[in-house]
């Protein structure tokens, strides 16, 4: 796959993880991964349900601080600063956005949803946020649904809807890197398909990581893909190797169905 | 296929459904019939005595006969606004301190305030007034004269921190549950944006479970308005417009508390008892119109699993509503 721009991206990664372990209380959920991220990539990341990779996922916004008994070794760093040791998690979250499972929208307007990130870092000007949202909507590829609709609650908006609103409301913070995690496993196929046409766009301007189930949404849209196992990272590599030459056999049965 | 075990089954399916009908429609009917005999009673001032309505609630002037030959003024104003200012008061109170409880509770530090704090405040709910009275009595009224150099410690103030204390855990327990009703992905939406636990808190978890909170401040207003024993300890119990947070003062529910017992049967005196009773009947109906209004406005939740969750949050809203509704009346009656 588009081996030419591989190379070009070549320099520093956006993502460097050496050595990560995590455990949930006495469950060693990550075991030893080590990764490179590149930038303007969609790193896609397969692997059955339980091995870890929303995990390392939410890791990567320290998502799992949040969650009370884990405890995390090893570094990560973004442009090369350790985001634990060097770096606070709200300024970290500000520069790496998220997309969940479920589209959560919050119970405000669409407007206000959108507005939400650049009012909590202090703008308020009517005009500027205006352009904000219109520029985020836009680049969401949702403007002209709801450009009529700004101040109607988001929760009246349909799943596929509320999901795209929720990646405007990401792009609204302009992060450098946006995480998804399984961003279209409740959505139907057309939903599905217009997310995946616009993480392919968003990745000329951001750095895109993806959890999926699905396997061809992996193959579809990544330029490099990370198998996951029992915590184990298996395989890691551009796509098209992953899924045409696996090298290890587990990663094989893996994407040839034998499990999972 | 109809054979006798299955008729005996559903005969006991019809005896049990049945039954429970019934007792709901005994409550149904016993709130309806309470109400109807209070308007009967209550009517009697401005039907056998010829007061206006007006007068009863625009006018202080409160001299009723305690003799069915009446010519007495019924003026019930200086217990409204008694009423209206130790609530009002208890509420200003009381709200600060239940909403940052129940964020404590919730957001703060959810382990310790469920084991510990929450239990805690519940058993306040259980206190009976006469004791909340008493303390209040033994500790609060001596404390205003002293502290504010007053002539006696009995005030609209002393009765304002009574009830403040005793609507505490309603608006706190209430508040508390549509706090923990917003969901999860609603919180997580907002940490990953970058917010902070306060912005997020602020910001987003307030804001959703608003009209939660207002039902829960409605519902300790309602109780505070209900509360006679305990306010009635602490008020003073003259017969005045209050002038300021330290005059003593009376309200509708000590009023008719403190005369009910003296008064005539078919007297002037008891019919506006009567009237005051069915006006406070009346203002606990619209607090539960209000409940109504604000929980039809709850904002429904992205997940589905969620939009249950509050359904059954409101379901059992309403069934607390419906006890209080209950009590208050009992005590009333």
């Amino acid at each position: 796959m588009e081996e030419g721009k591989l190379i070009e991206n070549g320099g520093m990664p956006k993502f460097d993880i050496t050595d990560l372990n995590l455990h949930y209380g006495t469950f060693h959920a990550l075991k030893g991964i080590n990764m490179k991220i590149r930038k303007n990539e969609i790193t896609a990341f397969i692997g059955p349900s339980g091995c870890g990779k929303s995990t390392f996922l939410k890791t990567l916004n320290r998502m799992n601080d949040l969650v009370d008994n884990v405890k995390i070794e090893g570094g990560v760093k973004l442009d090369g600063k350790d985001i634990f040791k060097e770096m606070d998690a709200i300024t970290l979250r500000h520069r790496v956005g998220m997309v969940f499972q479920q589209p959560n929208p919050f119970p405000k307007s669409v407007y206000d949803n959108v507005a939400y990130g650049p009012r909590i870092f202090g703008i308020h000007r009517k005009a500027e946020l205006d352009e904000i949202v219109e520029r985020s909507l836009r680049q969401a590829a949702i403007w002209d649904e709801l450009k009529d609709r700004l101040n109607k609650s988001a929760l009246g908006l349909s799943g596929g809807q509320q999901q795209r609103l929720c990646m405007a409301r990401t792009l609204a913070v302009e992060p450098e890197v946006i995480l998804m995690d399984e961003p279209t496993s409740a959505l139907d196929p057309i939903s599905t398909s217009k997310i995946e046409d616009l993480a392919m766009e968003l990745k000329e301007k951001y750095t895109i990581v993806i959890v999926t189930h699905n396997m061809q949404q992996a193959a579809r849209i990544s330029d490099r893909t990370a198998f996951f196992l029992l915590g184990e990272m298996v395989e890691f590599n551009e796509t098209g190797k992953v899924f045409s030459m696996p090298k290890d056999k587990r990663t094989e049965d893996y994407i040839s169905g034998r499990f999972g | 296929m109809d054979t006798g075990k299955e008729k005996s089954m559903f005969a006991r399916e019809y005896f049990w459904q049945g039954l429970m009908t019934l007792c709901g429609l005994f409550v149904i009917v016993l709130t309806i019939v309470i109400g109807a005999f209070l308007v009967y009673k209550g009517s009697a001032t401005f039907t056998t005595f010829h007061h206006s309505l007006l007068e009863f609630l625009g006018s202080g002037d409160w001299t009723p006969q305690d003799d069915a030959s009446g010519g007495g003024a019924v003026g019930a104003l200086i217990f409204i606004v008694g009423s209206l200012c130790t609530c009002g008061l208890a509420l200003l109170i009381s709200t600060p301190f239940s909403l940052g409880s129940a964020i404590f509770i919730t957001e703060i530090s959810p382990k310790f305030g469920e084991k510990f704090y929450r239990p805690v405040v519940e058993i306040f709910a259980g206190i009976p007034s006469v004791v909340y009275g008493w303390v209040g009595l033994t500790v609060l009224v001596p404390a205003i004269k002293n502290v504010f150099h007053r002539q006696v410690g009995h005030s609209v103030l002393a009765a304002g921190l009574v009830l403040a204390v005793m609507i505490f855990p309603t608006i706190t327990s209430v508040s508390a549950d549509a706090l923990r009703s917003v969901g999860k992905e609603t919180r997580m939406a907002a940490y990953g944006l970058g917010s902070t636990r306060w912005q997020t808190i602020y910001r987003i978890v307030i804001p959703a479970a608003g009209p939660g909170v207002i039902t829960g401040i409605i519902m300790g207003l309602a109780r505070a308005f209900g509360e006679a024993l305990a306010v009635a300890m602490v008020i003073g119990q003259t017969t005045a417009l209050p002038t300021s947070i330290f005059s003593t003062t009376k309200t509708l529910t000590t009023e008719v508390a403190a005369q009910m017992g003296n008064a005539m049967e078919g007297g002037e005196l008891k019919s506006a008892l009567w009237t005051m009773a069915l006006l406070l009947f009346l203002i606990s109906l619209l607090f539960i119109f209000l409940i109504h209004m604000v929980s039809a406005k709850q904002p429904e939740c992205s997940v589905r699993s969620e939009k249950k969750m509050l359904a059954k949050g409101a379901t059992r809203e309403k069934e607390r509503i419906a006890e209080e509704k209950i009590d208050a009346m009992g005590g009333k009656a």
